[in-house]
């Protein structure tokens, strides 16, 4: 085990390093800097536009500027957004609670509902049910996020019962805490809703084809001869079985926690990471984009390992050994 | 996509060699209808779907009934107009007209029907599938846009873009993807680890906004197909790397094959290996996964058009027409706004659909 997790950290770095430099590099491809749009404004003298050029180090060249930023990085300090003249990691803290809380109620509701359905829908396989949902899931799957989005928004203005977009009501900050946790939670149901779309066809898909595939193997024949009743045999022995990819998709949503879904947030308005990245790639706005994807990709990685490591604890047929080798 | 049945195709043809080239002909319409008929009816609907949008792009000046840059200034979001079958009494004059629509409230862009005219809609007219007499008096099928273009026509002019770049981008990153996974999976070793952990790299790029970062790097002067290329290629960079690492795995297993063994043993350089024995194997199944890839670069330049960051106008494509609905306000006025957004769907919805039966059908598990 701790051969393997030393091998899995040792991996990390090079990957990370690669990625961050292909971001800078992507990021300076751009013409322009943020500086550009400052200095089409009359008002701003041009002596001021060299000091903040130099203040950001923007006139430096691409890899002192990357190796700066590497530097600052290894010391725990992200920089400083510049449009928002605040710590990076603190900006992205407080954006953090909508795009966490909205991913997961979002995963909750697809796991809830594909998980079951997909049981359900296996077990009855080709009946009317099978097919109805099946082809539901496809529709489901094909549809765009951002065009659901857009239905979402057509909805709560045709129906009004739900808030048009925004992350919280205009009059949040005067509400007491009761209220706002239900102002929070009116405001989520619909994104929730729309992200989740997608996440149970496609969950529902997995698990339908995993119990499929399990359910003419030879242990299931076993215990299907032992006489156990098809409730257990399905439930105890198929299902168990079936449940190893979704760990491992539980690893990778980790990584969707942050920023998954910026066009939805940008179309619904809510005020969350993807929103806020998207902005700052537009805004050309270093320092918080590479936090970001610096963030991301950390978090993706750990979650394919804590993936591995459940899988490695819940499947006695996969160890350390063989997932080294991989 | 013509390389996709073509292991089937061989296989008959390798045991009953026809004759000449009208009973091979014979035995493809007859193999065609075969699949048609033992597909299921999502399939067809798909296939219907799709060459309806390909003759779209292939044919836009004949199903747009209008010029799809035409301002009618006087008709900006404008509802869709309902089409009135005329009494057979009036078959001479047409079968179809529609009332024409004037202004009466230029703020709240309302319109009345004018009752006491009619504006006669034409089949296969003036070189138009359909269109009415002149130009100036319009039919807008699915309503107008807020510069008063003909909504319909440029949705069949988006076509052109949504439709190609799917198979433009899948073209590029298919060939990418398949030497260097196939290279990557004959060679084993360092090669092969190095090759596989720059593909990983570029995997875990968080794609859409890597796609938005490079989308800004496109000057804002170029023209329409330019733009087009551009984004194609970026997307293609994106993409290649997970088709590779796929397409290496298949190669990995192939490398030793008895028939790979045999070729090297005769003596066959590297390069021979490559393209006569290890991507022939894998071609089949990486069509297949290449197709189930199309959606995602139809999602991805909707994406983009709708940030503003993709095809400008006037150009159209079905990302920058939907882009309107961005705002809720068009969304709650002009509902129809939302229309390009349902051909993006049927679109991603058939290639899943075709790609998903295709899988199945072509896996060697099912054969039978």
């Amino acid at each position: 085990m701790a051969r393997f997790l030393v091998k899995r950290i040792l991996i990390m770095i090079p990957l990370m390093l690669g990625i961050t430099l292909i971001s800078f590099i992507a990021m300076s491809l751009v013409p322009g800097n943020f500086i550009t749009n400052l200095a089409l404004d009359p008002h701003i003298s041009p002596q001021v536009i060299k000091q903040m050029e130099a203040e950001f180090g923007l006139d430096q060249p691409l890899m002192v500027r990357y190796f700066r930023w590497l530097w600052q990085v290894v010391h725990l300090n992200f920089g400083v957004s510049l449009a928002y003249r605040v710590n990076v990691t603190s900006l992205i803290a407080s954006r953090a609670v909508n795009t966490v809380l909205l991913s997961l109620a979002s995963m909750m509701l697809s796991w809830a509902l594909a998980i079951p359905i997909g049981i359900i829908v296996a077990v009855r396989q080709n009946s009317l049910l099978d097919r109805g949902l099946s082809f539901f899931s496809f529709l489901g799957m094909s549809v765009p996020a951002f065009f659901l989005a857009f239905l979402a928004m057509d909805f709560a203005l045709w129906s009004g019962v739900f808030p048009v977009g925004g992350s919280f009501s205009p009059d949040y900050a005067a509400l007491d805490a009761w209220s706002k946790a239900a102002d929070r939670v009116n405001h989520l149901i619909l994104p929730a809703l729309v992200l989740g779309v997608s996440g149970v066809a496609s969950l529902m898909r997995l698990m339908r084809s995993q119990i499929l595939e399990l359910k003419n193997s030879e242990f299931v024949r076993t215990a299907r001869a032992k006489g156990l009743p098809e409730r257990t045999v399905i439930y105890k022995h198929v299902l168990r079985n079936a449940l190893n990819p979704f760990v491992t998709m539980a690893g990778y949503g980790l990584a969707d926690l942050l920023g998954g879904a910026a066009l939805v947030e940008s179309v619904m308005n809510l005020q969350g990471l993807g929103l806020l990245l998207l902005n700052a790639v537009r805004s050309l706005d270093v320092p918080l984009v590479m936090g970001s994807v610096l963030m991301g990709t950390i978090l993706l990685l750990i979650g394919n390992l804590a993936a591995d490591i459940a899988l490695v604890a819940v499947d006695p047929r996969v160890d350390f050994s063989t997932l080294a080798s991989q | 996509m013509s390389a996709l049945p073509k292991p089937i195709a061989d296989a008959t043809t390798r045991s009953e060699p026809p004759r000449n080239a009208a009973s091979r002909m014979r035995r493809m319409v007859a193999g065609t209808r075969d699949e048609w008929r033992r597909a299921p009816w999502t399939v067809r609907l798909s296939i219907i779907c799709l060459l309806m949008f390909y003759l779209f792009a292939a044919a836009s000046p004949v199903f747009a009934p209008y010029d799809p840059t035409h301002q009618y200034r006087n008709l900006p979001d404008c509802p869709p107009m309902r089409l009135h079958l005329a009494p057979p009494s009036q078959w001479s004059h047409g079968f179809f007209f529609a009332y024409p629509l004037t202004m009466t409230d230029a703020m709240a862009r309302r319109f009345s029907e004018d009752r006491t005219r009619r504006t006669w809609v034409r089949l296969f007219h003036r070189g138009h599938l359909f269109t009415t007499d002149s130009p100036a008096d319009p039919y807008f099928m699915l309503g107008s846009e807020n510069l008063g273009r003909d909504l319909f026509s440029r949705i069949v002019y988006g076509a052109r873009v949504s439709m190609c770049i799917g198979l433009v981008g899948v073209f590029i990153s298919f060939s990418l993807g398949i030497m260097v996974g196939a290279f990557s999976g004959l060679m084993g070793g360092m090669t092969d680890n190095l090759i596989m952990r720059w593909c990983e790299i570029e995997m875990s790029l968080p794609s859409f906004y890597f796609l938005l970062a490079l989308a800004a790097v496109i000057p804002s002067g170029m023209s329409t197909v330019a733009t087009f290329f551009m984004i194609v290629a970026i997307m293609a960079f994106i993409s290649w790397a997970g088709f590779a690492r796929v397409i290496r795995g298949m190669a990995a297993a192939v490398r030793s094959a008895p028939f790979v063994e045999a070729g090297r043993a005769l003596g066959a350089s590297r390069t021979r290996l490559l393209l006569r024995h290890v991507i022939p194997t894998v071609l089949g199944f990486a069509a297949v996964n290449a197709s189930l890839s199309i959606p995602g670069y139809i999602l991805g330049e909707s994406s983009l058009s709708l940030l503003g960051l993709g095809i400008q106008e006037p150009a159209a494509s079905w990302g920058n027409l939907l882009s309107q609905a961005m705002d809720p306000q068009n969304i709650e006025h002009y509902p129809w706004v939302l229309i390009p957004g349902i051909f993006i769907s049927l679109a991603v919805m058939a290639f899943n659909f075709l790609g998903d039966y295709m899988r199945d059908r072509l896996d060697p598990a099912n054969l039978n």
